[in-house]
């Protein structure tokens, strides 16, 4: 069984440790590309959102590698999502792939069925042997975490543009090749050295731009649909920040109630006023987040999207009044394959102006006309 | 006189405005793209030097619009800014209380709102382009009109014709429609100005609080019959400001004198329209990305080059 899973930024580095340390054999597709989208666009439905259409082309490219078994999670509510799963494997099979379907789906709907789709995959491995591969995972997940946030902070005091994401680069490498938990453990740390190093020691700006970044969790993550959002605003002297990782989606949806992380808690209680309803994806959360970089004194908020998804268009309708109540500019990218460059650059440009003219205004104790203060 | 340069290269126009250090403007120039960039800001510049009469210096240079990396590496400039923060800040200039900017030019509109001299909110096309310059000029020369004329055409309607607005190929056809049915021209430009405001309104100020003073600008702004469209479906007076072609110019010259530079400007001179620039470009095989790089030559120097998701190209 050679066993692959889509691309989600360096969602690979973790789920790879768990399948290989499990004895399974995986096939990683080529990172997403151009070749990809046009892959995935062509064989899927023009109105299903961008991450269907990538998911399909990974999964086109890994076929082409050798892959017989794609692995991919489910899902229930009213994101679309949960019915990705059915609909790749059904565009796979009219293609002619002779591809197996194995889907994940959250362990709320039962942990009996989740358990026997992990041991139809893992097969020939002990429940010792699973635990091992799991933990080497969850480290190497937290490990990832880290190595982007570290970078994230790094970028907007790096002397050479690029430096930051090159030492990034390099670092999850090594972290990827590590095939132990105190090796992983090494490699994290030479890799925030490198990250900080790579920076040229820099003068401190005291304080930075500070963003928050909310949206659809996969469009968030992956770097190659966001078009580098985060290297984009780090590179004009933005510090950015986001709650949503892969680490905080595990503890929120694979792991007990108790492990979940308090943001998540508060983001969705600070959500209620304006949204009180499971609208699906991370909509809530998206509502609950603006808030809560609200309360941190955060300069402003960009919400990521792909086109056409419903759970973050509701959250884009009600946040209008929540950037209002709070004084906090949000900024919505609605993002797809379509999607051009030079328009996403120009927005990002005039929203930090807009941003460090705010801050101007605010260091000279003025308010905007209608709005209270915090 | 020290003097402060901008240079707006946008996709239908490129405009040129030369401003004294009170932000007036001391001479401007308005010429078409037609998809030469590097071609027509050496023209400007042209023009610009000949207009500009007084003994001055260039004390600095703004660029902006789509072109103003190309603008910036061709003539040496000291601001490189985005077209919605040069907009802001040129209607800033010439209505200090204006709140809202409607901005609309060849293939792009955009909101503006400002409170108290701030942006503090923006937006901007991102899947439809009916009602901008591009479209509108398509149209005018579909009916035989000439597009200085069509605002004055639009405002001899004695009965507006509604127009399908929500895409700018169906509105062409709602049009052809409406003329063969028997309307008349006149009534059909007024129906489209109010077709192509309506969607604006729905599209591009989805949402937005639209309050007075209301500045519209860009080449658009131009046209009477769009900007007495935009009155009447807000209720409440626009301000086109004279200069309105020159605003995005404007805007990048008052940039660059914000900027300060220091120790001196990066501007290349008025000679740079002499120098011969060669552009080309070639498709990376370093990775499955396939990026696009191109470049700008002059001579055997290499003035700038940039296109590719890693940088390794980026002069």
């Amino acid at each position: 069984m050679r066993v692959t899973f889509p691309r989600m930024g360096n969602s690979h580095i973790p789920l790879r440790a768990l399948f290989e340390s499990a004895g399974v054999e995986v096939v990683l597709p080529p990172p997403s590309s151009r070749r990809t989208v046009a892959l995935g666009a062509r064989h899927s439905p023009e109105f299903a959102c961008f991450p269907l259409k990538l998911n399909i082309g990974n999964f086109i490219e890994a076929a082409e590698s050798g892959a017989d078994t794609m692995v991919m999670a489910g899902g229930i509510g009213p994101c679309r999502f949960g019915y990705y799963a059915q609909v790749e494997r059904e565009i796979l099979a009219d293609m002619g792939f002779d591809l197996e379907m194995v889907v994940l789906e959250p362990p709320c709907t039962g942990w009996v069925g989740l358990a026997s789709r992990i041991r139809k995959i893992t097969g020939g491995c002990g429940v010792t042997g699973l635990l091992r591969a799991a933990r080497l995972a969850w480290v190497k997940c937290g490990a990832v975490d880290e190595i982007e946030s570290v970078s994230r902070k790094a970028r907007p005091v790096e002397r050479s543009r690029g430096a930051v994401t090159r030492a990034m680069e390099e670092a999850l490498a090594l972290l990827d090749d590590a095939g132990t938990v105190t090796a992983a453990r090494k490699a994290l740390a030479a890799g925030c050295e490198m990250i900080w190093s790579a920076t040229g020691f820099p003068v401190d700006d005291p304080e930075p731009i500070r963003v928050g970044i909310v949206g659809e969790i996969f469009m968030v993550l992956d770097g190659f649909s966001n078009m580098d959002v985060e290297r984009r605003l780090g590179e004009m002297g933005v510090e950015v920040h986001r709650f949503l990782s892969m680490g905080e989606w595990v503890r929120s949806n694979l792991l007990p109630k108790s492990f979940m992380p308090h943001e998540a808690r508060e983001m969705v209680a600070l959500a209620s006023p304006y949204l009180n309803y499971f609208v699906g994806g991370h909509g809530v959360e998206s509502v609950g987040g603006v808030r809560v970089y609200a309360r941190l004194g955060f300069d402003g908020v960009v919400q990521i999207m792909p086109f056409t998804c419903m759970p973050e268009i509701v959250a884009q309708s009600v946040l209008k009044n929540v950037s209002r109540d709070h004084s906090i500019p949000v900024l919505t990218l609605s993002l797809d394959e379509h999607t051009a460059e030079a328009g996403l650059q120009t927005r990002l440009e005039a929203f930090v102006d807009l941003l460090k003219r705010r801050r101007v205004m605010k260091a000279a104790g003025r308010t905007e006309e209608g709005v209270t203060p915090l | 006189m020290s003097l402060y340069l901008g240079i707006d290269v946008g996709s239908v126009s490129t405009d040129v405005a030369l401003i004294d250090p009170r932000n007036g403007l001391v001479a401007g120039a308005y010429l078409m793209t037609r998809g030469q960039p590097i071609r027509v800001v050496q023209e400007a510049l042209d023009e610009i030097a000949a207009a500009a009469t007084v003994p001055h210096e260039i004390s600095g240079v703004g660029t902006t619009g789509s072109g103003r990396h190309l603008a910036a590496a061709i003539v040496g400039a000291d601001a490189v800014k985005n077209e919605i923060t040069a907009h802001a800040v040129a209607a800033l200039a010439r209505v200090p209380d204006a709140r809202t900017v409607i901005e609309i030019g060849g293939q792009d509109s955009k909101i503006i709102i400002l409170r108290d001299g701030v942006v503090v909110d923006f937006a901007m096309n991102s899947v439809c382009a009916a009602g901008t310059g591009s479209f509108l000029d398509r149209q005018a020369s579909r009916l035989g009109i000439p597009i200085e004329e069509f605002g004055t055409i639009a405002l001899r309607s004695k009965n507006p014709v509604r127009i399908a607005g929500r895409c700018a190929v169906f509105a062409e056809s709602d049009m052809i429609h409406k003329q063969q049915v028997g309307h008349t021209v006149e009534d059909i430009v007024w129906g489209l100005c109010q077709a192509l405001v309506r969607n604006y309104l729905n599209n591009v100020g989805k949402g937005k609080e639209i309050r007075p003073p209301v500045v519209f600008q860009g080449g658009v702004a131009a046209n009477a019959g769009m900007k007495k469209a935009f009155e009447e479906a807000l209720g409440m007076e626009v301000i086109v400001p004279g200069e309105h072609k020159l605003m995005g110019a404007i805007g990048a010259a008052i940039l660059a004198r914000e900027a300060r530079p220091k120790p001196a400007t990066s501007f290349k001179g008025f000679d740079v329209a002499r120098q011969r620039f060669v552009s080309g470009g070639f498709e990376c095989s370093g990775c499955s990305n396939m990026c696009e790089v191109t470049e700008i030559r002059s001579g055997d120097s290499l003035v700038a080059r940039w296109g590719g998701r890693c940088g390794k190209w980026s002069s």
